[in-house]
């Protein structure tokens, strides 16, 4: 049984018909990319997978581990181990750092059955994965995303990622607004967590990002439903061809 | 031939008449025990009080703050501590329990020495009762005693000059800093619909001093009655005093309040005012900067629900140039409640690099919930830097989801979030074990709230 299958879903926006019937089957141990121009879909795409209420599903279907995704809250998709990288993550201010991701993590502790983690164990467990991903201590104390730069941001998603270790991890556009480095940091702490038993759904622009995160599909999405599917090398064509080619290409 | 018509002076205000006679009472029995120069602040407290009579929202500074209720009440002065009152303050949880350093308990304005801890302090210092201090400490308090507060444009200020009977006194001497927070705790006990307490206060704090007020005012019981207080304080060039003040009085309970205080040279003030009790609660926070350099911070939280009315109007008048004003000013309001905040900013002429910043932002938790904010700047100089934001809205739903998206509850993000929200003011609050509990004490009251909105 495949970890996530998405069938013929149609969803959009106050009335904008987006994803015109995506299908897609994803298992555990896979990386997949989904690249696309801009307005083709992307984002929708994994906001609808993380829950995002404001766009609506029209018809389809999303089975994650046999369950329906589409009727659970977002919390409980969290629970249930889909993680969404935000593209752009929301600063709170006020909410401390660890605090918030100590609460998220219990959180889906509690769903599994697991006892909660005091504070002890929990800053235990922190500064093992912020080893893992070269973080800055400081990040921790500071309020969430609040005057966080493009890559601090970028690297605390990662980060919470690699503390809540989700089963489908979504990285949307997770390359955007990174330099080189911060973009190897990323890519080394998304590979780090690849295990046989998880999943990925990298959502991208560029082909760069798939240097350091090596798919073992690539998915090209255009005006809302995928045109084509291809190994790695798919990536490589796209980057030398663009995407005006498939344009006329009809939905897989 | 002439015609006259009868041009009578028009007399007080029917509203205003138990007042009247509860002064000529007071005048006749129990005023006396006050010295005379006491009483004379009094008379002009009465007489300003039948000219002015009770605002109403015609009046510009109570738009927004109908005061009908309070005036429908009757009118019972606390000029005498009863002992039942003092009984059921004793019973009365008390806020801030082990803060350490001194407590001074008032019961209907009244000192309450058996509920009161002093702790030795340092040479000089002087903490206690006000009217105590009215024959103790005459010269002191005459020079100070009630010439911050205005009463010729305010009725409620007015009416506490004419029956104010005790209150908190602090004089710190020239440099020195007390280091523990002095907390004055008002317990109102309405055993009777309509008592009204009139507690005055008097801080002095001398050149280079420094000290920390927490100024907490709560009830022991359900009946409706009136707090209306007057804080005067007097900052001494290059002193720093900080005022804590918690409000949370029972929900049918009415509290108006004036904190006034001169800022002199190169002295820093900050205050805070956490406001989330009583029916109507009106707080009036005037400042005047009377030297150069000075700092004047302002903060201050709101968070209401059912049908409550929270009203903060701040007046900081710049009269001298090179000093800086801050006002942060958060709400939250749910159910049907109103807040109101009305930022007055003076820049008199001459008081050129003036620094005045102010900010009122609203979380709305209902729909039904309204805000009136205003920012009124009157600048008389050019060189100044004068700038304020506003805003009222709802919690922001990006936010929400972010926090749900990593398996926080719907109604745990948004208390996570209004939480967040109160403690940017929180967090200004210089005494950490009142912050802490004010922390704590919100939490549990926002949960509250946000299980009563969400259902």
């Amino acid at each position: 049984m495949a970890l996530l299958e998405i069938r013929k879903l149609n969803a959009g926006i106050a009335g904008k018909h987006i994803l015109k019937g995506i299908n897609l089957s994803i298992n555990a141990g896979e990386v997949h990319a989904i690249m696309g121009p801009n307005g083709s879909g992307k984002s929708t795409l994994s906001q609808v997978l993380a829950g995002r209420k404001t766009f609506n599903v029209m018809s389809g279907e999303v089975l994650y581990n046999g369950k329906n995704l589409l009727e659970l809250e977002p919390e409980e998709r969290a629970h249930e181990g889909i993680f969404l990288a935000f593209q752009y993550p929301v600063e709170i201010p006020g909410v401390n750092n660890t605090y918030f991701l100590k609460a998220a993590y219990n959180e889906v502790r509690k769903h599994r059955g697991e006892q909660e983690l005091d504070a002890m164990d929990f800053l235990a467990l922190v500064r093992e994965k912020m080893k893992l991903l070269h973080l800055e201590q400081d990040l921790l104390n500071r309020p969430l995303n609040e005057g966080f730069s493009g890559g601090e941001k970028k690297r605390n998603e990662i980060f919470q990622m690699a503390v809540l270790e989700p089963k489908l991890a979504i990285l949307d556009e997770t390359d955007s607004g990174l330099d080189i480095d911060a973009l190897r940091d990323v890519a080394d702490g998304v590979n780090k967590l690849r295990r046989p038993d998880n999943a990925a759904l990298v959502i991208t622009h560029y082909q760069r990002l798939l240097d350091y995160i090596v798919p073992d599909f690539v998915h090209v999405l255009l005006n809302g439903c995928i045109v084509k599917s291809g190994g790695k090398e798919l990536a490589l064509e796209l980057e030398e061809k663009g995407y005006d080619w498939l344009a006329c290409q009809p939905c897989l | 031939m002439t015609t006259t018509t009868s041009q009578a002076k028009p007399g007080p205000a029917d509203n205003v008449r138990p007042h009247l006679a509860a002064f000529n009472a007071f005048e006749k029995d129990g005023a006396c025990r006050f010295p005379l120069w006491v009483n004379e602040l009094r008379r002009a407290g009465i007489s300003h009080f039948a000219t002015l009579g009770f605002p109403t929202p015609r009046h510009e500074d109570w738009k927004y703050t109908n005061v009908a209720p309070i005036t429908q009440l009757p009118f019972n002065p606390a000029v005498n501590l009863s002992p039942a009152a003092l009984m059921a303050a004793k019973a009365a949880p008390f806020a801030f329990a082990g803060l350490g350093g001194s407590r001074l308990v008032f019961v209907n304005g009244h000192f309450a020495p058996e509920l009161s801890a002093i702790s030795k302090h340092l040479a000089g210092v002087k903490l206690g009762s006000l009217a105590a201090a009215m024959t103790s400490d005459v010269d002191l308090v005459k020079q100070h005693l009630g010439c911050y507060a205005s009463v010729n444009n305010h009725a409620f200020r007015a009416l506490n000059a004419a029956f104010f009977a005790d209150g908190a006194f602090i004089f710190v001497p020239k440099g020195v800093a007390v280091e523990e927070p002095v907390h004055l705790l008002f317990v109102a006990v309405a055993s009777e619909g309509g008592t009204a307490a009139h507690p005055r206060n008097l801080i002095i704090a001398e050149a280079g001093s420094q000290i920390k007020v927490v100024e907490s005012y709560i009830s022991a019981g359900n009946a409706p009655g009136l707090t209306n207080a007057v804080t005067e304080i007097a900052v001494g060039e290059g002193a720093n005093v900080e005022l804590c003040k918690f409000q949370d009085e029972n929900l049918d309970a009415f509290h108006v309040a004036t904190v006034q205080s001169s800022l002199a040279r190169n002295s820093r003030f900050t205050a805070h005012s956490i406001s989330i009790g009583a029916q109507i609660a009106r707080h009036d926070i005037n400042t005047i900067m009377t030297g150069e350099g000075v700092e004047c911070v302002l903060n201050g939280l709101y968070v209401t629900r059912g049908s409550q009315l929270v009203d903060h109007h701040m007046i900081v008048d710049h009269a001298q140039p090179r000093c800086a004003s801050h006002e942060f000013f958060h709400g939250i309001l749910g159910g049907k409640s109103r807040g109101v905040f009305n930022g007055k900013i003076f820049v008199r002429p001459g008081a050129q690099q003036t620094d005045a910043k102010q900010t009122n932002r609203n979380l709305l938790l209902t729909d039904d919930a309204t805000v009136d904010t205003k920012p009124q700047l009157e600048i008389f100089a050019d060189d100044v830097k004068c700038t304020h934001g506003a805003t009222v809205g709802r919690l922001d739903e990006d936010a929400v989801f972010y926090l749900r998206s990593r398996g926080i509850g719907h109604n745990a993000a948004r208390r996570m979030l209004t939480q967040a929200f109160a403690s940017n003011i929180l967090a200004r609050i210089g005494v950490e074990p009142v912050r802490k509990q004010l922390d704590e004490f919100l939490q549990n009251r926002l949960d509250a709230e946000i299980r009563a909105v969400e259902g």
